[in-house]
């Protein structure tokens, strides 16, 4: 399927709009208005917009700790993230949640998840509901390398795999849990072979390359609604460290610059231009839309309230 | 005395008692040349090696049972869980097994490992990084629990709970990883023995009896009362399990008024145990009030700074127990 001018121009704006928001919000944290910490995901937009933007409204998505892209994807409102991550009370958490924890329910997202490898069992339970309530719509699962050895990988596969149940399973694979390079923390190269132990499918593909990844992710909801589960392994890489406080001594510089020369969004504007698609003015225009709409959420949760203590036992109990 | 932090002060238990003892081993998530998420095994990676500081995948049940079973064959390892809150991921071996392993199979098996893990709240980190969850492991008879107030104290109960033939959850706090104290120098072999409580600061009109984070506020709170001639007893209970008993009750004989103060929801905690222990005693009979418990709010640790400062208990919250209490 070839992708149309609006679709393309919907994966450019995602991805220029994610990396915005985390460079954005790298210079927050400097500039001491940030309690915390965060993980970005500046590399690796492809991923979680290539994924996310063919799906429906009603198709569910688990995010990771990583998931801004994921968010983005889904066509979460960044003026609630921004909020969020400032702890204020129009954040989509109410300030109680942080950027960890980011869930947008109407748009489909069922939350991001502190606990790695924390979201492969929800989603599994929401692929359930799905199939139980006879719906035509899938779960996406997004999880690191690094989760897909934590116990609940195995056994969500393999319970999604009995059951047929229509969930994706993608694994953002960047290499690296925190410190930990994959080839110390699994004995393959190849994280999607690992399919086979659940009698599922599984493919790997370039997770810099949206285009190829939006395509496969129409063709993987449609397997999935028919045959079950599947794994999409998306192999890229984390430009930044794993969070505010990492120091890399464990990568070097060479490699980080060599990833960085493979950036999603140069490829796929580069693939614009040359097709002829767009102009680099309309890109560029395109940029400063991204970058007005940042700005503007900079305003919005800076303005907003403080959410106050007296609210503080509310929804620790459901009415 | 020179002084360290309480990080450098666990980093240093480990490494003393890994040059006396070949069969102590360290394991966990990017604690090698990444020097643990809170830095405190920098260094070790590169005096060790990767035999005996191993990083491991993220696989928080396997590490922990992992160490179980070497454990009960001849080793002593000690393992990292990066946050107290994963200690649920790893809760099966170590509850099931770790804790269970010598009395299931009358005596035959020990267990010398230790679990250390940081817990407490305070740095933005929100719900699922930020619990006190003692109180789950403190119900597990088998395991013993340990949460150090003081770089003096992490040092040598550390070396103490490595020395110990049974599992032990060593939970430090992560707000007082950077905090200084006094400590020995490092050649100079100190252990405090698991359970006994230490008095932090002596008192005749009440007691506060507290460990980890909550010290320095039961300090300072203590502190502030003298200045206006309340004479305030902190006792620091440093392991609460064994639990040092007769401190306890010795002092609420002596004060006849007793705070109990911890981080952790109050609904379930340990503060309970303590309550009860002390009404259950002679010490009863002492009693000038009701004992009184404050804890953590029953809420989950919310992201907000200050909302997150305000669910735990302040110095004014303190404050305001102990003056109910007089
Ligand atoms: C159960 C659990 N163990 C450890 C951690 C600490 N931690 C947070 S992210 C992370 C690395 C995760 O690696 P990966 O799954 O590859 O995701 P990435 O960070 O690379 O996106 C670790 C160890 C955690 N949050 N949850
Ligand atoms: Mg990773």
């Amino acid at each position: 399927m070839k992708l149309s001018k609006e679709q393309h121009k919907e994966l450019f704006y995602k991805m220029t709009l994610c990396r915005e928001f985390e460079e954005t919000a790298a210079k927050l944290f400097i500039a001491g208005k940030v309690h915390g910490t965060a993980h970005f995901c500046i590399g690796e937009e492809a991923t979680g917009v290539g994924v996310c933007s063919p799906l429906e409204v009603e198709d569910y998505i688990t995010q990771t700790h990583r998931g801004h892209n994921q968010g983005i994807g889904k066509n979460m409102d960044v003026n609630r993230m921004m909020a969020e991550f400032l702890g204020k009370q129009t954040g989509y958490c109410k300030g109680k949640g942080g950027c960890m924890h980011i869930a947008d329910f109407s748009v489909g997202s069922l939350g991001a998840n502190g606990v790695v490898a924390g979201g492969l069992p929800i989603a599994t339970g929401a692929a359930l509901s799905q199939q139980y309530l006879g719906k035509k719509n899938i779960t996406v699962c997004f999880f690191g390398d690094g989760a897909a050895n934590e116990g609940a990988f195995h056994e969500s596969l393999n319970l999604a795999s009995v059951w047929k149940l229509p969930v994706l399973f993608v694994c953002t694979n960047n290499l690296y849990g925190m410190s930990t390079h994959i080839n110390k923390s699994m004995n393959i190269e190849d994280i999607s072979v690992r399919a086979a132990s659940y009698g599922i499918k599984g493919i790997a593909l370039d997770g810099n390359d949206v285009v190829t990844i939006y395509q496969e992710t129409l063709k993987a909801k449609e397997y999935v609604l028919e045959h079950g589960p599947m794994l999409m392994v998306l192999n890229t890489y984390r430009w930044t460290g794993h969070s505010k406080s990492d120091a890399q001594l464990y990568r070097t510089k060479e490699e980080v610059n060599q990833w960085k020369e493979r950036c999603p969004i140069k490829r796929h504007r580069d693939l614009l231009i040359d097709q002829k698609l767009f102009t680099e003015e309309e890109l560029d225009e395109l940029k400063r839309e991204a970058v007005q709409k940042i700005k503007d959420a900079v305003a919005f949760a800076e303005n907003s309230p403080e959410p106050s203590i007296d609210d503080i036992f509310d929804d620790v109990y459901a009415l | 005395m020179r002084e360290i932090t309480y990080a450098q002060a666990i980093q240093e238990a480990m490494s003393e008692e890994m040059r006396r003892d070949q069969n102590i081993m360290f394991m966990g998530e990017d604690i090698g040349v990444y020097g643990g998420a809170f830095g405190v095994s920098r260094g070790m990676f590169e005096e060790f090696g990767d035999k005996r500081v191993r990083d491991t995948p993220i696989t928080e049940l396997a590490i922990t049972g992992c160490a179980a079973g070497a454990a009960m064959t001849g080793l002593r390892p000690i393992v990292e869980i990066m946050f107290s809150d994963f200690m649920t991921l790893a809760m099966e071996q170590l509850v099931n097994q770790a804790a269970k392993n010598r009395f299931q199979f009358g005596g035959q098996a020990a267990v010398p490992m230790v679990l250390r893990t940081p817990g407490g709240s305070g740095t933005g980190a929100a719900e699922q990084h930020s619990q006190s969850l003692e109180a789950w492991v403190c119900h597990v008879p088998g395991l013993k629990v340990v949460i150090p107030s003081t770089p003096y104290d992490a040092k040598g109960l550390l070396k103490a709970a490595i020395r110990d033939n049974n599992p032990v959850v060593f939970i430090e706090q992560k707000l007082l990883y950077r905090t200084k104290g006094e400590v020995p120098e490092p050649g100079d072999d100190y252990i405090i023995e698991l359970g006994k409580a230490d008095i932090k600061r002596e008192g005749s009109d009440l007691t506060i009896i507290t460990y980890g984070r909550m010290v320095p506020r039961a300090l300072e709170v203590a502190e502030a009362f003298s200045q206006k001639g309340t004479s305030i007893e902190v006792i620091d209970i440093r392991t609460l399990v064994p639990l040092d008993t007769e401190a306890l009750i010795s002092s609420a004989k002596k004060t006849g008024r007793v705070l109990i103060v911890h981080e952790a929801c109050q609904r379930g905690g340990y503060g309970g145990e303590i309550a009860g222990l002390i009404a259950d005693s002679e010490a009863f009979f002492y009693l000038d009030a009701p004992i009184k418990r404050l804890g953590g709010l029953d809420v989950p640790i919310p992201y907000n700074p200050n909302l997150e400062a305000q669910v735990v208990p302040t110095v004014e919250s303190i404050t305001k127990a102990v003056n109910e209490l007089l």
